[in-house]
């Protein structure tokens, strides 16, 4: 091969080269451009729904949402005792669904960690958190509800507790598992007994993590309905008695908003609009709370 | 990190080794002596509420069987085949929930992965590293904005919309096409399979974006510098280096997600509309998925048979969700373990 040659094969060379460069520089365009446009395409309808659920819902805002009643269609009204059975089912779940997680996930991160009990345990609370919250509803159905002949506020405590349980042991098992071994190591050479010192050190260091927990449990069941359908039904009128039906915001948005009644409808965004602000403003919370006691 | 705790547990437990020595050693502050008993009780009621978690899932699966067995005992298997559902004649088959729960669940994969997978791209090798956490935040609050919130705004803003700028043209292009026209045929209101499968994406997006951009924040970020060092671009680096890392935890991140939308309730309730009938395959006909079904019909089911056939659908829903969620699981715990040994 003459040099002359030798040039021209490596001019080819590099023309062949600098196409194939080129080709795969479009095709990393073309996705980078795509990625964007699917994170823009993610945030869009985040932007719409709370942009519509805000404009809506202050429109059907007054001072009689958070007093009156609901009322009949086509009457004027509020959500007093919507919320109200909400704000009553919601504490009462978490006061009895958070320390069982909690001491759940005590026994999983502090007790047996490679245990067989252990494994199935995590593995079937990563189940139970994401299963279907309609089936937690049934299953309170077949099991309170059934049993005593009538929808309760008590059955929708339950059904909610059974939602929160997952969620906390979570949490409170991970943050535990971030507490340094030699903390605990420290509080046993000065002589403490197992349970002072999960309780007055290791749950102690990680107290904001478990708190962020409990939130997150109560923002998700603050806006849960199905597992309230069958279980605390609906109430037209201010109960606090937890052993008749109860009514709670989530199914009465559902109602309304699934009327032809314009008052009812109107009140129903009003409904979400609440629903959303307090769930959003509670996972918020817990994100700052825990961000600013990680130091 | 939590290895060395057995060791101690052991040593310094009171009810372990040292216990026999308390006796010689000098009486104790009352504090201190009152610890073994509590100790135990502590240790019994944390180990009771982790067995109560396993006695909740046994317990979900042994009362919906008792409580569907009236219908389980009638139809037997052939249920998830039949298409008739007839709460006055007493005559139940479930394929037409089940059709549309399947239907919705799988185009709201369609649409949720690829933008998922463009998401999490974004926030791992694209994103400005002060745009990442705000961002990040913004896709996880998403994901817990409550499911009756996408319902609402679906039925009420979206529906309305999607028949106006989809539906319609659509019709009026292909509606006389043979085979694609009854693609879109149906009333012009927006409601059926196609916007309930929009609505579901739209509200797992987050869960599969989250999943995805923690199983790609994994990869070692040797094995990324190197491939860049070769020359590759972002997209090759992702595609050929990350996406094969980890496949798994992808792969259980998108089933994570189809656990979600085959189990969500109100969202699809509030737009699929309610019509027990499976007359045409149009992706605008109103239909109806199990968890709709129970959530219109369980509260005024009477007694024995529609109550039992309402259980039965619950039942297979529970456990297809069971077994995606255990294959996620499965997935998810099978990259943590190779990335333990690789490291």
């Amino acid at each position: 091969m003459t040099t002359g040659e030798m040039l021209l094969k490596a001019a080819a060379l590099e023309q062949i080269r600098s196409v194939k460069y080129a080709k795969r520089k479009r095709v990393n365009q073309i996705a980078l451009v795509m990625a964007m446009g699917a994170m823009a395409f993610g945030l869009f309808w985040l932007f719409w729904i709370l942009f519509e659920t805000v404009r809506l819902g202050i429109e059907g805002l007054t001072i009689a949402t958070l007093t009156q009643m609901t009322p009949p269609p086509n009457d004027e009204g509020g959500l007093a005792n919507a919320i109200y059975g909400s704000f009553l089912m919601v504490t009462l779940a978490t006061c009895v669904g958070a320390p069982i997680g909690i001491m759940a996930g005590i026994y999983l991160a502090e007790y047996d960690t490679k245990s067989w009990l252990a494994s199935v345990t995590r593995f079937v609370n990563d189940i139970l958190l994401s299963a279907p919250s309609i089936v937690i509803g049934l299953f309170v159905y077949a099991v309170v509800v059934s049993r005593f002949k009538s929808f309760s506020g008590w059955a929708g405590v339950v059904a909610l507790a059974l939602i929160v349980i997952p969620v906390v042991i979570r949490t409170t098992e991970n943050m535990l598992q971030l507490v340094p071994p030699g903390l605990r190591e420290a509080a046993y050479a000065l002589g403490a007994p197992k349970w002072k010192v999960i309780l007055s050190i290791t749950l102690k260091a990680a107290r904001a993590g478990v708190i962020t927990g409990v939130m997150l449990a109560v923002a998700r069941i603050a806006g849960e309905t199905a597992p309230l359908l069958f279980t605390a039904l609906s109430n037209q009128f201010w109960t606090s008695s937890l052993s008749q039906p109860m009514a709670s915001l989530p199914v009465t948005i559902f109602k309304f908003a699934m009327s032809p009644y314009e008052n009812w409808q109107k009140l129903a965004w009003a409904g979400v609009f609440l629903i959303t602000m307090a769930v959003l403003g509670l996972n918020i919370l817990a994100r700052l709370w825990a961000g600013s006691n990680k130091h | 990190m939590s290895s060395t705790l057995p060791a101690t547990e052991h040593l310094l437990n009171p009810s372990g080794k040292f216990s026999g020595h308390a006796m010689t050693t000098p009486p104790r502050p009352k504090a201190a002596r009152s610890g073994p008993l509590f100790d135990r009780i502590f240790a019994w009621l944390a180990k009771g509420s982790a067995i109560f978690t396993l006695v909740m899932l046994i317990a979900i699966l042994a009362s919906l069987t008792i409580s569907a067995w009236p219908a389980i005992d009638r139809y037997g298997l052939g249920f998830l085949t039949s298409t008739t559902w007839d709460p006055v004649k007493e005559d139940f088959g479930g394929l037409v929930m089940i059709y549309g729960t399947v239907m919705t669940s799988f185009i709201a994969l369609l649409i949720a992965v690829p933008v998922s997978f463009g998401i999490a791209l974004f926030l791992t090798e694209l994103s400005p590293a002060w745009l990442k956490r705000p961002l990040g935040t913004a896709i996880e609050l998403l994901a817990a904005v409550p499911s009756i919130v996408y319902g609402m705004w679906g039925l009420l803003v979206f529906s309305p919309v999607l028949s106006t700028y989809v539906q319609q043209p659509l019709q009026a292009a292909f509606g006389h096409v043979p085979y694609l026209g009854t693609l879109f045929s149906g009333a012009p209101v927006g409601i059926g399979i196609l916007s309930a499968g929009i609505i579901l994406a739209i509200m797992i997006i987050p869960f599969i974006a989250a999943v995805m951009r923690d199983v790609f924040e994994v990869t070692p970020t040797l094995l990324k510098e190197s491939a860049y060092g070769l020359g590759a671009t972002t997209w090759e680096v992702v595609s050929k280096i990350v996406l094969p890392y980890t496949k798994a935890g992808v792969v259980g991140g998108i089933m994570l997600g189809l656990g979600r939308a085959i189990g969500e309730t109100m969202a699809v309730t509030f737009v699929i509309g309610n019509f027990n009938q499976l007359d045409s395959l149009s992706l605008f006909q109103a239909a109806n998925s199990i968890t709709s079904a129970l959530a219109n019909e369980f509260a005024e089911a009477g007694e024995g048979l529609h109550q039992g056939a309402l259980m039965y659908l619950g039942l297979v829903l529970f456990f297809i969700t069971f077994v995606i969620l255990s294959l996620s699981k499965l997935l998810l715990s099978q990259l943590r373990k190779n990335e333990g040994a690789k490291t």
